[in-house]
């Protein structure tokens, strides 16, 4: 970042004496128009790289308490992190509500963007239907599941008039009411993302197999699979990000204390109930860090995957 | 023998297909028969579920927002607006949806203004450290917004500027220069260059290329980025949460606010008329949106500037 500002400083502001100087850096893109990058990127320096930075060194300058309690001098939050099962145990929680959410969100996007990639009557409206949660946000959603989905709720008296169930369904102020409101804003972003993959695979490869006498199933595993997969993964990707950094539907439609104690609700716990900065620095950035321990995995994961062309107008 | 074994189960097959056509009547090819397939009538029990679980929560919160005494029955008993009235006056919602526009409006403005620029570079040079660069507007939209969040609060608040509307707006940046970028990119790439070049040629400086030119073909772009980031600003929870306080509510955070502070169903419905507002506002943006930007098209250009 540094070596960008500097290397354009010089030729600046003497442009005559260093002509033949800004001339050779021209050549390889360097020139005064580069300065259209500069507010932004000292935007993203003093806003996210510099109290990002400042951060990190944070996580070392552990609360004497802290220090006191776990020892390990600058490291005393790192060890807390790891030996306080009350902080350690939010890793599993938030993992075990975001990996099955963003595996849920992108099978069940599978068949039904599949199915709907054909033209049909009133396709545009249900597409617009699909973007109707980003509307709601994750409060309002919240909020509405409670209403809905609560013992008294609609769903729970229908299912009880109907007498499939006998007692109302306990399907929120837990577990399951987190997995909802999650599929609810990251199923329609699934499907939209996946839906885009698959119109970008020639529909001639498919039609192809067809005349080489492959059944649906092999034309489902043997060709259109192996080129969608590259963007499942990117799609899994980003509908964990979105359901790991899960934090206000947690608190409202979960059992913030119990099954839904994710990790964003413990690094605001340490912020804003303990004042213990250092301490809720540790944990947004072991978060970070877990999130980016799990992309690499997929990542590396999809290199052994198809890499090229699909063929189609995506 | 394997050969003709597989000759023959096609042949089978064929068949099959055959009399199936036979028995759906006349199609023409690629037309699909009336009867469904059971993979088909999973897809549409799916989307069904789905979309009675999305209906079910908007009208219980609009119901919700307009019923009273509303415990064990269907509905309500009887209908009022006065939870509107009792949430208006008790939140203030003039002075929170004051800050919310002005928030959203603020950050669009500057976020566009620097962004544009700095995708126009991105889209049509290559210079050292490019990748560099890409990464860091990368960064602030892969990463969880708790994790540079948290650091970026404690910052702002060792600056004094904790609950105040300056430190909101600056979060609200972080994301949103990063996503102005990623989106502008591909839509600049796909401006032929030589129109600018013929300006230039026609003596037209940086300046005059960029204002006579390229804005006016960049409007739908700009128009669908600066929707985006205003629908984003307006329902960004998180960042807001973190720096802002009573006088720099957010609707999104006051609303979380008033659910995590008081209990009772006389609350509730309170809460909901405040969520049917915040919807009602989403939904004129998105309306508006829908005119300008294809939502599937909206992805695959993000997915294009994030697979590079």
């Amino acid at each position: 970042m540094t070596a960008i500002t500097e290397t354009h400083r010089p030729n600046l502001p003497k442009p005559k004496s260093t002509a033949s100087r800004a001339h050779r850096l021209a050549e390889r893109g360097v020139d005064t128009k580069l300065l259209m990058l500069l507010p932004a990127i000292v935007f993203a320096l003093v806003l996210f790289v510099y109290p990002f930075s400042y951060g990190i060194g944070l996580t070392f300058q552990p609360l004497p308490e802290i220090q006191n309690q776990y020892g390990g001098g600058i490291f005393a939050n790192y060890i807390a992190f790891f030996k306080d099962p009350f902080i350690f145990d939010s890793v599993w929680i938030t993992m075990r509500l975001a990996l099955p959410v963003a595996l849920f969100n992108v099978i069940v996007s599978i068949p039904i963007a599949f199915k709907l990639r054909h033209k049909f009557r009133g396709k545009r409206f249900m597409s617009t239907l699909l973007v109707l949660p980003i509307t709601l946000g994750t409060v309002l959603t919240a909020q509405g599941l409670l209403i809905f989905a609560g013992r008294q709720g609609w769903l729970n008296r229908f299912l009880m008039d109907t007498g499939i169930i006998s007692q109302p369904l306990p399907l929120v102020n837990n577990y399951l009411g987190v997995v909802f409101s999650l599929v609810i804003s990251g199923f329609p972003f699934a499907y939209l993302l996946i839906s885009s993959y698959l119109s970008g695979i020639d529909p001639s490869l498919e039609a192809a197999a067809k005349t080489l006498g492959a059944n649906w199933k092999q034309r489902f595993t043997k060709v259109t699979l192996p080129l969608l997969a590259p963007g499942l993964a990117t799609t899994f990707i980003l509908t964990f990000v979105l359901a790991f950094s899960v934090f206000p539907s947690a608190r409202l439609v979960g059992d913030p204390l119990g099954s839904t104690r994710v990790m964003a609700l413990m690094a605001y716990r340490s912020f804003a109930e303990q004042i213990n900065y250092s301490m809720a620095s540790t944990i947004a950035i072991m978060m970070g860090v877990v999130e980016l321990i799990v992309i690499a995995i997929v990542l590396l994961g999809r290199s052994f995957l198809y890499k090229g062309s699909t063929g189609g107008k995506g | 023998m394997s050969n003709f074994t597989a000759q023959h189960d096609s042949a089978a097959t064929e068949l099959v297909d055959i009399t199936a056509n036979r028995n759906r009547g006349k199609l023409p090819p690629g037309e699909k028969p009336l009867v469904a397939s059971p993979g088909t009538w999973f897809v549409w029990a799916g989307v069904a579920v789905f979309f009675i679980f999305l209906f079910g929560i908007i009208t219980s919160v609009v119901v919700d927002s307009f019923g009273k005494g509303w415990f064990t029955t269907w509905l309500p008993q009887e209908f009022t607006v006065s939870w509107y009235q009792d949430a208006w006056t008790r939140f203030d919602l003039t002075h929170i949806l004051g800050v919310t526009l002005i928030v959203a409006f603020v950050v669009v403005i500057v976020s566009i203004l620097v962004g544009v620029p700095a995708a126009y570079m991105l889209a049509r040079r290559n210079f050292p450290l490019k990748r560099l660069v890409m990464v860091l507007f990368l960064l602030p939209i892969l990463i969880p917004p708790i994790t540079f969040g948290i650091p970026l609060a404690t910052v702002m608040y060792n600056f004094g500027l904790g609950r105040t509307l300056l430190a909101v707006i600056l979060v609200n940046l972080v994301p949103s220069i990063p996503f102005v970028i990623i989106t502008m990119t591909p839509f600049i790439e796909q401006i032929n260059p030589s129109i600018e070049n013929a300006a230039r040629m026609c003596g037209a400086s940086m300046r005059q290329v960029f204002v006579r030119v390229l804005t006016p073909l960049l409007v739908p772009g700009i128009l669908a980025a600066g929707i985006l980031i205003l629908v984003r600003t307006v329902g960004m929870f998180e960042l807001t949460f973190l720096v802002s306080g009573p006088q720099s509510d957010t609707l999104v955070v006051a609303i979380y606010r008033a659910m995590t502070s008081a209990g009772g169903s006389e609350a509730r419905a309170l809460v909901s008329s405040m969520g049917v507002i915040y919807t009602a506002m989403m939904l004129v943006i998105l309306i508006i949106a829908l005119r300008f930007i294809n939502p599937t098209q909206l992805v695959a250009q993000v997915k294009e500037a994030r697979e590079d």
